[in-house]
C-alpha cells in the first residue's frame, strides 16, 4: 500500500512539471512563428483564438487525425522507434531542472552530467529516424545532423567546465546558488555567447539547420514521416529548444535568482524568473532564426572545430589560473 | 529492498540480452543499437551501485561519442544488408580461431582480477580507500585521481593523444587540385579591385579579358 502512494505522488509530480512543459511548448511554437513574422513585417498565426494563441493546439489536433504513413521499404521497428526517443529525451531532462531551492524532480549530484548525456543521447533519434526512411535525403540529413551535435557538444562540454571550477559541484542547485553575489554571464561573457551559439547548434536551429536544409534536402531527416510522428520529432525539437535556452539560463543567468536581492523582486518566486529567463533566451533563439542566413556546412564545421574549440579551451586554462592566483577555488 | 533487486535484475537480463544480440543480429546496424542499449543499461547498473559519475561518463563517453562513430563507419561502409551470419558462412570460418584466442584471453584476464579479490581481500574493503561518506563519489573520485595517480592518469592522456595523433597522420593525405577558400581574403575584398566602370561605345561593345 505504501509503494502505491509514493508511486501516486511521483507521478503526480511528474505531470505537475511535464503538462506544463508541454503546454508551453506549444505556446513556444506560436511565438517562434509570431516573432518570426513580425521581423518580416507579416502578421504570422493570428486568426485561431485571441492573438492565434490557439494555433498550435489546432495544428495538433490536425496532426493527430492525420494518417501515419510508413514507407514500404523502411525498417518499421527503428521508423517508429525514432520518434519516441527524440521526444522522450527531450521531456526526461526536465526532472533535474530546478524551478525554486526546493522545486526540483531530482535533485541527483550529477545533474548537469545528467542533462548533458540526455542531450548527447537526443542525437540517435535523428540518426535513427533519417537511417530507418531508407531514403536520399533523410539519410543525408541525419548524417550531418549527427556530425553537427557531436561537434558542438565538445565545446558545450568544455563551456560547462568553465563553469564547473566556478562552482565546485555538479548539483544545479548549487551552481544556481553560486551566483548569488554575480551571475556568470558577466565573467564568462564570452563563454556565453559560444554556448548560446553552440545550442543554437546543438537543437539544429537556424542559421545551424542545415539537417532539415528544405532547398537542398526537402525536409532532412523528418521528410518520409507523417501525421502524429511528424508532430512528436516537431515536439521534441521544440522541448530540447526551451531545455537548452533552461541551461542557459541556469549556468549564466542565475537560474531561479532574482536579479538584485531587493525587497518587491524578493516575494516573486523562483519558477517566475527562471521561466522568464528561458523566455528572454528563446525571444534571442526565435530573432536569430529570423534574421540570420543558414551557414554551409564546411563553415558550420570550421566555426565548431577551430574556432569554439580552441577559444573554450583557452578560456579554461584562464579561468583555472585565474581562480588559482586569486586564491578564490570554490571549498567543498 | 525489493524494488532495488527488481531494477538490478531487470538492467542485468537487458544487458545480457543485448550483447548477445549484438553479435547474433543479422543487420550490422541493429548491432550498433544493440550494443548501445547495452552501454545504457550497464550505466544504469554504475548508477544503482552508487557510481553515478561513473554511470553518466559512460552515458556522455560511449553512447554520445563512440557509439554515434560505430553508427557512422557502418552506415557509411554500406554494410547494413550483408549478413552477418559468420558463423554459417565458410569462407570467414577462419577468423573463428582468432577471435577464440581473445575471448579465452580476455576470460583469464578476469578471473586473474577476480581471482585477486579473493587472495587479497583488503582490496574490495572500502575502510582502506579514500572513499569518504560525507564527499560526493564525483569529489572523492577526483581527491584520488588528481592526487595520488596524477602520473598515470597524465600518462594515459597522453597516450589516448599519441594514439589519436597517430590515426589520423596514417589516414591523412594530401589530395591534388582541391579548392581551398580563404576566409580572410573573402573578407578583405573591396570594391575597387573587384568592379570595374568601363565607358561603352555604342554598337561596338567592349572586350574583357579572361
Amino acid at each position: 500500500m505504501e509503494y502505491f502512494f509514493i508511486i501516486f505522488q511521483e507521478i503526480y509530480k511528474i505531470l505537475f512539471l511535464l503538462v506544463p512543459v508541454l503546454v508551453s511548448v506549444a505556446m513556444i511554437v506560436w511565438l517562434d512563428r509570431r516573432v518570426w513574422a513580425f521581423v518580416q513585417k507579416r502578421q504570422g498565426p493570428n486568426v485561431v483564438g485571441p492573438f492565434g494563441l490557439l494555433q498550435s493546439l489546432a495544428d495538433a489536433l490536425k496532426y493527430i487525425f492525420k494518417e501515419i504513413i510508413i514507407p514500404a521499404s523502411s525498417n518499421k521497428v527503428i521508423f517508429i522507434l525514432a520518434p519516441i526517443i527524440t521526444m522522450t529525451l527531450a521531456l526526461i531532462a526536465w526532472a533535474v531542472i530546478p524551478f525554486g531551492i526546493n522545486q526540483v524532480l531530482a535533485d541527483i549530484n550529477v545533474g548537469i552530467l545528467y542533462i548533458f548525456a540526455v542531450s548527447s543521447l537526443g542525437v540517435y533519434g535523428i540518426i535513427m529516424g533519417g537511417w530507418a526512411s531508407n531514403s536520399k535525403y533523410p539519410f543525408l540529413g541525419s548524417i550531418r545532423s549527427a556530425a553537427q551535435m557531436v561537434s558542438y557538444e565538445v565545446s558545450i562540454g568544455i563551456i560547462i567546465i568553465n563553469v564547473l571550477l566556478c562552482v565546485g559541484s555538479l548539483n544545479l542547485n548549487d551552481i544556481v546558488l553560486a551566483q548569488e553575489k554575480m551571475w556568470f554571464i558577466i565573467p564568462l561573457f564570452p563563454m556565453f555567447v559560444i554556448f548560446f551559439i553552440s545550442s543554437l547548434a546543438e537543437t539544429n536551429r537556424p542559421p545551424f539547420d542545415l539537417p532539415e536544409a528544405e532547398a537542398e534536402l526537402v525536409a532532412g531527416y523528418q521528410t518520409e514521416y507523417s501525421g502524429m510522428m511528424y508532430a512528436m520529432f516537431w515536439l521534441g525539437e521544440y522541448a530540447n529548444i526551451l531545455l537548452m535556452c533552461a541551461l542557459g539560463s541556469i549556468l549564466f543567468l542565475g537560474g531561479w535568482l532574482s536579479p538584485v536581492d531587493l525587497y518587491p523582486l524578493n516575494l516573486i518566486p523562483g519558477a517566475f524568473w527562471l521561466i522568464f529567463k528561458i523566455l528572454f533566451l528563446f525571444l534571442l533563439f526565435a530573432l536569430v532564426k529570423a534574421i540570420v542566413p543558414r551557414y554551409r556546412y564546411d563553415q558550420l564545421m570550421r566555426l565548431g572545430w577551430k574556432i569554439f574549440l580552441p577559444f573554450s579551451l583557452v578560456y579554461v586554462v584562464l579561468t583555472a589560473s585565474y581562480l588559482f592566483y586569486f586564491n578564490l577555488l570554490p571549498k567543498i | 529492498m525489493i524494488a532495488h533487486s527488481i531494477f538490478f535484475y531487470f538492467f542485468s537480463v537487458v544487458a545480457i540480452v543485448s550483447a548477445v544480440m549484438v553479435t547474433a543480429s543479422k543487420n550490422t546496424v541493429h548491432s550498433v543499437f544493440f550494443l548501445i542499449l547495452d552501454f545504457i543499461s550497464i550505466s544504469c547498473l554504475f548508477i544503482m551501485i552508487g557510481a553515478e559519475f561513473l554511470g553518466m561518463i559512460m552515458l556522455i563517453v560511449y553512447v554520445g561519442a563512440v557509439a554515434v562513430l560505430f553508427l557512422f563507419v557502418v552506415m557509411m561502409l554500406n554494410v547494413a544488408q550483408q549478413k552477418n551470419q559468420w558463423f554459417l558462412s565458410k569462407s570467414s570460418s577462419r577468423h573463428i580461431p582468432i577471435g577464440l584466442i581473445i575471448s579465452a584471453i580476455i576470460f583469464f584476464e578476469l578471473i586473474i582480477v577476480v581471482g585477486g579479490w579473493k587472495y587479497k581481500p583488503e582490496l574490495l574493503n572500502k575502510e582502506n580507500t579514500l572513499i569518504m561518506k560525507d564527499v560526493t563519489n564525483t569529489h572523492s573520485l577526483g581527491q584520488v585521481l588528481y592526487t595520488d595517480y596524477i602520473h598515470i592518469f597524465q600518462i594515459s592522456g597522453m597516450i589516448l593523444l599519441i594514439a589519436m595523433i597517430g590515426a589520423i597522420v596514417l589516414t591523412y593525405r594530401q589530395r591534388e587540385g582541391v579548392k581551398k577558400q580563404s576566409y580572410l581574403k573573402q573578407i578583405s575584398r573591396e570594391r575597387s579591385e573587384g568592379v570595374e566602370v568601363l565607358d561603352v561605345a555604342s554598337n561596338k561593345g567592349v572586350k574583357i579579358d579572361d
